[in-house]
């Protein structure tokens, strides 16, 4: 391995206020009924900031300020100027992309390369799409005239919090919605950074409102009468909760939630591709990915090769300040995270797996855990089947295809798959068969803002990106 | 005796699962009354037992539903209308008896069942194109989407409208290529069971739809809470409270629900919109290079 001089970003590009209110009718205004708590950089556990826990009466002036721009002002603006203020937006965020990508990988732990060259770009471009439907939704084929849903209620998770923010903002505004929007605990410092974008491209007051907390600020916007759309990305279990309150109401409910995702190999595989591959969906983002590719499913005859190359691949990934540029793989987002990844990998240690990890130094302060796989798992085996939501990678082994679709299919999630062959039949025939809403082929681990996005089964439903993400907002 | 005189023969009603017509498993039966309350037959009363065949014939049905061509899916549906036509009778009597219709009422209401099926048969080899799309992502990759049956879609059919209704809600969880598990209107069964004979002796595959007749309050929340099934249409369900607890118990595995009254399938031009809820989308990427 190289042996590399450290090569930090400079974090003078951003300025962290040392306490933050709530983000409601376009301005920062202090709480009226709850809390404070700090917010650390999951690096070095350093405090950043001091942000606001809104409590019921927050939420309550935030969904109040959303409904009257929207009665006011939003669902009266033409689409053709709503597309001119998500253009702004777009424009500003690449504008503003290194001060963002500096802020995310502080409050969030993720490399600066990754939140450089794929959160914040791509953040840009989901508002730069949808900004081109806004005045061109009666050709989304959802209906001649289809109007917006109202008030949507947003909870976004802490692994991708501003291209979260982007996925769920754009196509609401585009479609003519005002928005709550709840970033996670963890990582509230990008969104917040974010209302500052609205209010320099001039958004009428009150379209975009930021409230941060936990789970009871999430709760209370689910529970909020006035709400009329729920979009909610996180876990399986949190989405069925949400699910059964609103069971009975008129309240729309989009979820896109945990993943299990298999990641095919078959023995024609390109091995060096396949292996960047494998290190790609479940190293990128610390395996912090709801579509990762958790289960490798390899084909018997290869399993040797493919190993010892991803062993020898594993032993090149820098692990480290997030903040470097050089960096691979970053801090773990939270001491609670850390701790389930820990717990469920010596679960995985007493189920009869072997776990191997490459040699690598962990700083001394913060939260980290080495990218580790686990060979000798079965289908029986707790790291087989729940979701780590960390760099742990399950290896499973298959002789014919027709069992690589029955393993890789498997589990109640199906958010992703990942194919790896060189024969175009099989990978079609795979696509084909594979219960999930995403499958790669001969890659991993690839958004765009055109493409749809979204789950089978207890992975949630409805579509994120492309035209079929604004049904959601739509009715 | 005059031949006025002569007794009809009567036909037993059972339900309608995995291609076959057993009785119900508990044993039980309800009485079927005409609009004017005089008896018309004796009902099977489906049991938790029964709706639990329905979901696992459903389940054996669906690989071979959802893998077959769409223009196969679209020729056996039309097959089923050809069928439906030449039942016409039977139909506009059944109605008439059990909805309380003139004879010209009835006819209509079967005319607009009829071509209602025709009208979803066709979209069998169209949804895709339609609900599909190719996606300009910004990279070498060709990348695609595609619309999937989500899997087994449990109904509870319409209660008034027996057969537009039953019709209407039933065929566009089918032609996509979900297999269905219905329960029929309780109070008027009857035409929903000549459409499982039709179902029968026509083309499609034994467990493709599972009639069950029988009371939704006791049927539908085992359907509702079974992790089998991934859809459920609550299109005939009245009792907000009902509805309430069933799409609770949905939300257990995630189940796509679609709650009473939306979207309205007693409109002219339902469009795609009772297709969609029960269809995942599937994106495909693949790099494109040399």
């Amino acid at each position: 391995m190289f042996e590399y001089a450290p090569a930090p970003e400079s974090r003078s590009i951003v300025d962290i206020a040392s306490s933050y209110g709530l983000f409601i009718g376009g301005e920062f205004v202090d709480t009226r009924d709850g809390h404070t708590f700090k917010t650390i950089s999951p690096a070095s556990e350093e405090v950043l900031a001091e942000v606001t826990e809104a409590g019921p009466a927050d939420v309550d002036a935030a969904v109040a300020a959303a409904r009257r721009a929207y009665d006011r002002v939003w669902s009266k603006t033409p689409g053709r100027e709503r597309a001119k203020y998500l253009y702004r937006i777009a424009r500003i965020l690449a504008e503003r992309s290194r001060e963002f990508a500096v802020l995310e990988t502080l409050d969030n732990g993720k490399p600066i390369r990754e939140s450089r060259d794929v959160d914040v770009p791509l953040a840009s471009a989901w508002f730069f799409y949808y900004a081109g439907w806004a005045d061109k939704l009666a050709y989304a084929g959802l209906g001649s005239d289809p109007q917006p849903v109202g008030v949507a209620g947003q909870i976004i998770p802490w692994n991708f919090p501003l291209m979260m923010l982007a996925w769920k903002i754009a196509p609401a505004l585009a479609a003519g919605n005002t928005v709550v929007l709840k970033p996670a605990e963890t990582t509230p410092l990008t969104a917040l950074l974010f209302a500052s974008v609205c209010q320099q491209a001039e958004l009428p007051p009150g379209v975009v409102n930021i409230v941060t907390g936990a789970g009871a600020t999430g709760q209370a916007l689910v529970a909020h009468p006035d709400v009329d759309k729920i979009a909610f990305t996180g876990s399986t279990e949190v989405g069925k909760a949400i699910a059964r309150a609103v069971a009975g109401t008129d309240t729309k409910v989009t979820l896109e939630l945990g993943g299990k995702a298999a990641n095919v190999i078959f023995d024609d595989a390109p091995v060096d591709q396949a292996v960047e591959g494998i290190v790609n969906g479940i190293f990128f983002n610390q395996g912090h990915v709801c579509c990762a590719g958790s289960r490798l499913l390899v084909q018997e005859s290869v399993y040797d090769e493919v190993l010892e190359r991803l062993k020898r691949r594993m032993a090149t990934l820098r692990l480290g300040d997030p903040m470097d540029k050089n960096t691979d793989v970053g801090a773990i987002n939270s001491r609670e995270q850390l701790t389930r990844i820990r717990e469920l990998s010596e679960v995985g240690d007493a189920e009869g797996a072997q776990r191997w990890s490459a040699a690598c130094e962990l700083p001394e302060h913060g939260f980290w855990f080495p990218p580790t796989i686990f060979t000798g798992v079965t289908q029986a085996h707790r790291i087989a089947r729940e979701e780590i939501f960390g760099p742990v990678l399950s290896i499973l082994t298959f002789r014919t295809p027709a069992e690589a679709v029955e393993k890789a299919n498997n589990t109640p999630y199906g958010l992703s798959a990942g194919v790896w062959t060189e024969k175009g039949s099989r990978i079609l025939w795979m696509a084909d068969r594979l219960r999930a809403g995403v499958v790669w082929a001969n890659t991993f681990n690839r958004f765009d803002p055109t493409s749809p996005f979204g789950g089978y089964k207890e992975s949630g439903h409805g579509r994120e990106g492309g035209r079929h993400g604004l049904e959601a907002y739509l009715r | 005796m005059s031949v006025s005189d002569r007794l009809d023969v009567r036909k037993t009603y059972k339900l309608y699962i995995g291609g076959a017509f057993p009785r119900s498993e508990s044993g039980r039966t309800y009485e079927a009354f005409d609009a004017k309350g005089t008896f018309l037959a004796n009902v099977a009363r489906a049991s938790r037992k029964d709706a639990r065949d329905a979901v696992s014939a459903a389940r054996k049905a669906f690989a071979g539903w959802s893998g077959a061509t769409p223009y196969n899916r679209g020729q056996v549906l039309y097959r089923v209308a050809e069928m439906l036509e030449g039942r016409r009778e039977q139909f506009i009597a059944e109605v008439m008896a059990g909805e309380g219709l003139r004879r010209s009422g009835a006819g209509d209401v079967v005319d607009r069942a009829i071509d209602r099926w025709v009208w979803y048969a066709g979209w069998a080899d169209k949804i895709a194109q339609v609900h599909g799309s190719a996606n300009a992502v910004a990279g070498p990759y060709f990348d695609f989407s595609l619309p999937e049956p989500t899997g087994i879609v449990a109904t509870i059919a319409p209660q008034e409208s027996s057969l537009f209704g039953l019709v209407s809600v039933l065929a566009p969880v089918i032609v996509t290529g979900n297999t269905a598990v219905v329960v029929t209107s309780y109070s008027r069964p009857l035409p929903a069971m000549t459409l499982a004979e039709v179902l029968a002796t026509s083309d499609v595959p034994g467990g493709v739809v599972n009639v069950l007749t029988g009371d939704s309050t006791e049927v539908g929340p085992w359907l509702a809470s079974h992790m089998d099934v991934n859809g459920i249409d609550l299109a005939g369900v009245s009792d907000p409270d009902l509805a309430t607890a069933l799409e609770e118990a949905a939300a257990d595995n995630l189940k796509r629900v679609l709650r009473p009254g939306l979207p309205a399938w007693d409109v002219a031009d339902p469009g795609i919109h009772r297709m969609t809820p029960f269809l995942e989308t599937k994106t495909v990427w693949h790099p494109i290079g040399v």
